[in-house]
């Protein structure tokens, strides 16, 4: 905890996101985009740990989030994706969609593309909810149910999916599983549009909450967690669809964010409207003697989960051992104590960012993965 | 207009007078601040009259007699409440105390009061690192901005910060930390030296410069450094005058003998507050006969250091300048006179040393009684001038509360509303609600007024705007957190009535299942089956196969679910349950009279399969379906304006049934007689 870096930035976050950086020059990441949501004005900024003026700091308050710039943004910003280096895209309460284009020699914003009514009722707004982005299509939902796809270079909508209770879903690009939706009904649409899971698959034994958020395992797709209302966390294998592997007591309220480490998927962050941020960890490492991992944790809460432990078996991936047992997976609160809701967390590499309704952004430059 | 609102209240009650008297004076503060505002003394002394139209942290002021001369058209006015709730770098101030707060009422009743008196020092310390953390940013602003009004607004700002800094601070001092004497003056001091700081920027200049010795301000840094009892560095600083000053090496060295010969109290240590007095008491004398021998009287500066040390009144006063305010005075002749002072006899010397500094023409200012009040050990007056003299509720509200957890307001009992600690709070948290944004940092203080917190809550919680699902379920999880069902029946139907409008039935159907909300639960249903009818099919039908214990909600809900199941029976050609089911649906009387005839039109394809599905005795009470479903119909259709061909219709269709159905009749008696035999 000693790591984590406050700033108080005047505006409720709604979304943090790191800036990607390419794999292969192995560097950390410097540069993130916030979104802010309530507010009178909100705004789209872009905020730098990076220490231009006191490079001779090697730790202590070098990471204190600098903003470069930001930007006027029409409505809430209720999802915020980087489409690469330079440009990203945000979803708007308005149900706007909208790409700016990030300068990084001038530290400027501009708009580069603008959908004002990507999604809509005909007499009303209607927000856009969530978006995925694999250059150059991005695809969007709304609270007026559909799925809409975008080009980033082409005016109109590429594609309209329209309502998505309607059972007729083409195949869809691989990444609208990751669209995080409001409800499970849609949600389990867009397993069945991936024609992953079998049709009738009974429900969700009798778990009825509605989801807020899903991330897929980034090596094994077939692995995918998701978290909702209820703060509880659900790995799934979508090849065997029905119910979930495992199912986790996470937090006590909304969780809204779950995100995978991009590059050491034995790791899982989570936050929730709870105001706590969840280190997840396989010990799929079970060599290392336990002293070894357990000293860094301040505090470790284990839930207990569904099937009892199972024992040492070889695994082809710790997230579907099927027992998150108390021997298996370890957790730990990333924030001090908190009150207000974590909105969003982003994690590449070692550095983690999250943003609060507590108009505070938290920044760990050395996550332990 | 203005004597009519104060007689009103004197009959109320006074005190609500009193408290109403603030209201209108905070009100004028910021009005006179900012000019968009109108200024309530014109208006009341231009005797007009006048309304008042109460807000959420606002009023309207309008002219109730106004004459249309021409000039224009009346005015309404709107005259905020606390308008610091608007400046983005005070809201970093209100964000962090929040946290402060919150950890504050998490501090366990049943520890005893010793062990937690560190703990509330340390929380006074946070809140005042906070203040000062945002008087900085507020200082490089007010610096930076270019716009000299917005500068003059900064500096106003950083201005009441440092006053509500050092009012805190002192109040740390007195009444949490309640330093006894000897460690009291040690704790005054640190005050006094944290709120002066400009002694050492001006002991920078003189160090940096090329002779320090020389330099024109030496001797006042000298000077102040005593007078603040920072003798180390006091002596430093004459070292560098002895060594250009051969000559007077001796006398310099005597005053660096005295200075570093000054006791100080040892709270830590082992000696007694007597043995601490004797010992002051020799080196007071020592001071004494240095001076009555006229040993500094070559040096006129080291003269007026030796004076000081021994407290002379006259040669402090002569300081006025680097001592800047009455309350320094006060602490540098405690340091010199009283060093053992109790907290008790503090008031009279604070008194005398006031009337001693300030000039008798002017009037003391807000700040300076509200210190003496501090003086005085009088905690409410403190309070209530402060409510008067600051033009925010964040300082007293927070105060208040931590001053409470100390117990250090029990006596105190308004005569309306719960206490002073609640009142302060309420006011504040309702103005962080008139926020857009800020709203849910007031929730926290609600939940922490034990008295009228819920009521205030529930009733700002229903006007948050809704304007997406996100921030709806939020304000959702507060209020269920809370087990205000009224607010979440409430919020609900908001949301579920606006899926409605934009003709999203799933989304409204599950709004009002979360809200438990029957009524709306079987209006939705109905709107369903409505599109049923219409279209033929179904929407939502996810949702509705896994309704599960929800479908109880309501009895048309119930129906639609089990409808559906129905069909679903039916496209597996599970066709017996299918029409068991169906069945069970008219005799159990779960489907509405209105929805028997669809009902009975599905049974159709049933009655005409192949096989029989369909037994006698179903048959039959089919049947007694129908019949009771046409006397009911034939009876009012006498009258009824239907269309001759919707009458038509209906009457095929009632055709139809009866032959499917004596046909089914048929078959079924004779495969049942068959099986028999």
């Amino acid at each position: 905890m000693e790591n984590i870096n406050a700033k108080y930035v005047s505006q409720k976050i709604s979304k943090t996101r790191w800036c990607p950086v390419s794999y292969s020059s192995l560097q950390q990441p410097e540069v993130f985009a916030t979104g802010s949501w309530d507010n009178e004005d909100n705004k789209v900024s872009i905020w730098s740990i990076g220490n231009h003026n006191n490079s001779g700091l090697e730790d202590g308050f070098e990471g204190d989030p600098q903003i470069l710039c930001e930007h006027k943004h029409g409505g809430d910003v209720l999802d915020l994706q980087f489409l690469d280096q330079e440009r990203m895209v945000s979803a708007s309460s308005t149900g706007a969609v909208t790409i700016f284009r990030y300068h990084p020699n001038t530290h400027t914003i501009s708009v580069l593309q603008h959908w004002a009514r990507a999604h809509s009722y005909p007499c009303d707004n209607a927000p856009c909810t969530a978006l995925v982005c694999s250059s150059p299509e991005i695809v969007t939902v709304g609270e007026d149910g559909r799925i809409v796809v975008f080009r980033a270079d082409q005016e109109g909508a590429v594609r309209v999916i329209g309502e998505m209770r309607t059972r007729m879903l083409p195949p869809h690009k691989e990444s609208s599983l990751k669209l995080s939706v409001v409800f499970v009904r849609e949600c389990r649409q867009q397993h069945n549009s991936r024609g992953d899971l079998p049709k009738d698959h009974g429900g969700f034994d009798g778990d009825r909450a509605p989801l807020h958020c899903v991330d897929r395992h980034p090596n094994q797709q077939h692995i995918v967690a998701t978290g909702g209302q209820d703060g509880m966390l659900c790995v799934w294998d979508v090849r065997q669809g029905g119910t979930p592997i495992s199912l986790m007591e996470a937090h006590s309220a909304e969780m809204w964010e779950v995100r995978f480490h991009p590059t050491n998927p034995d790791h899982l962050f989570t936050c929730s409207e709870d105001g706590s941020l969840l280190h997840w960890e396989t010990a799929s490492h079970s060599e290392m003697p336990s002293f070894l991992q357990g000293g860094r944790n301040s505090s470790v809460i284990s839930h207990g989960a569904l099937t009892p432990a199972g024992g040492n078996r070889p695994l082809s991936s710790a997230w579907l051992c099927g027992d998150s047992g108390k021997g298996c997976l370890e957790t730990t609160h990333m924030l001090p104590s908190q009150t207000m809701s974590v909105n969003s967390l982003d994690i590449i590499g070692q550095c983690l960012v999250c943003g609060t309704d507590g108009e505070a952004i938290f920044v760990n430059r050395h996550v332990p993965v | 207009m203005n004597g009519r609102i104060c007689l009103n209240l004197f009959k109320l009650n006074f005190t609500v007078f009193d408290i109403f008297l603030i209201w209108l004076l905070k009100l004028r503060v910021e009005s006179s601040v900012t000019p968009r505002y109108l200024n309530l003394d014109t208006i009341f002394s231009s005797r007009k009259h006048m309304g008042f139209a109460w807000g959420q942290g606002n009023i309207f002021v309008y002219e109730t007699l106004f004459k249309a001369t021409g000039s224009g058209s009346p005015f309404i006015h709107e005259v905020r409440k606390d308008e610091d709730i608007y400046s983005p770098i005070l809201r970093k101030l209100f964000n962090e105390s929040h946290h402060i707060f919150v950890g504050l009422q998490t501090i366990r009743e049943d520890l005893p009061s010793k062990n937690k008196k560190p703990q509330f020092v340390s929380i006074s310390k946070n809140y005042r690192s906070v203040i000062r953390a945002c008087m900085e940013e507020l200082q490089q602003v007010a610096v930076s901005t270019k716009n000299a009004e917005m500068s003059v607004q900064y500096g106003n700002q950083v201005s009441i910060l440092l006053a509500i800094e050092l009012i805190w601070n002192l109040c740390e001092v007195l009444f949490i930390d309640a330093a006894p004497a000897g460690s009291l003056l040690l704790h005054l001091l640190d005050w006094v030296r944290l709120h002066k700081a400009d002694v050492d920027e001006k002991a920078r200049d003189v160090l940096q410069s090329d002779s320090p010795a020389e330099h024109r301000d030496y001797w006042d840094v000298v000077v102040s450094y005593v007078l603040q009892g920072r003798l180390d560095e006091a002596r430093q600083m004459l070292g560098k005058k002895a060594t250009l000053t051969p000559a007077a090496n001796n006398i310099f060295k005597m005053m660096d003998n005295l200075l570093s010969k000054m006791p100080f109290y040892n709270p830590g240590g082992t000696q007694t507050l007597t043995e601490f007095d004797v010992k002051w008491r020799h080196w007071h004398e020592e001071v004494d006969r240095c001076l009555q021998d006229n040993s500094f009287a070559s040096n006129q500066h080291l003269e007026v250091l030796c004076k000081i040390l021994l407290g002379d009144e006259d040669t402090l006063l002569e300081h006025k300048d680097l001592l800047g305010t009455w309350y320094h005075f006060l602490v540098s002749r405690l340091l010199f006179c009283h060093p053992t002072v109790k907290p008790t006899e503090l008031h009279y010397y604070a008194q005398s040393c006031m009337t001693m500094f300030l000039d008798s023409r002017s009037a003391p200012e807000p700040l300076d009684s509200i210190l003496l009040a501090a003086f005085e050990f009088d905690i409410h007056q403190v309070i209530k001038d402060c409510s008067i003299a600051l033009n925010n509720w964040w300082f007293v509200a927070h105060l208040t509360d931590l001053l409470d957890h100390c117990k250090l307001l029990q006596s105190h009992n308004l005569h309306f509303g719960s206490n002073l600690r609640e009142f302060l709070l309420l006011e504040y948290a309702s103005g962080l609600f008139t926020h857009h944004s800020l709203w849910q940092l007031a929730v926290d203080y609600f939940d922490h007024c034990l008295e009228f917190g819920r009521v205030y809550l529930e009733l700002q919680i229903e006007r948050v705007p809704l304007d997406t699902e996100r921030k709806a379920l939020k304000v959702l999880r507060i209020c269920e957190q809370r087990q205000m069902s009224e607010q979440v029946r409430s919020i609900c139907k908001i949301m579920a009535m606006r899926a409605l409008r934009n003709n999203r039935l799933g989304s409204a159907l599950s709004w009002s299942i979360r809200a438990k909300d029957a009524a709306f639960a079987t209006l939705i249903s109905e709107r369903f089956l409505q599109d049923y009818c219409a279209k033929g099919t179904f929407s939502d039908l996810d949702l509705i196969d896994n309704l599960g214990p929800a479908m109880l909600l309501s009895d048309r809900l119930t129906f639609l679910g089990k409808y559906r199941e129905f069909h679903k029976l039916y496209g597996e050609k599970r066709f017996k349950e299918a029409a068991k089911l169906l069945l069970s649906l008219m005799t159990a009387k779960i489907a509405p009279r209105s929805f028997w005839m669809t009902l009975l039109t599905d049974a159709l394809p049933l009655l005409e399969q192949k096989e029989v599905i369909f037994s006698a005795d179903q048959t039959y009470e089919l049947m007694f379906c129908l019949e009771e479903l046409t006397s009911s119909l034939n009876t009012p259709s006498s009258d009824s304006d239907k269309s001759m061909q919707e009458e038509d219709v209906e009457l095929t269709k009632v055709e139809l049934l009866r032959l499917a159905l004596s046909r089914n009749l048929a078959m079924a008696i004779v495969k049942e007689g068959t099986v028999e035999t």
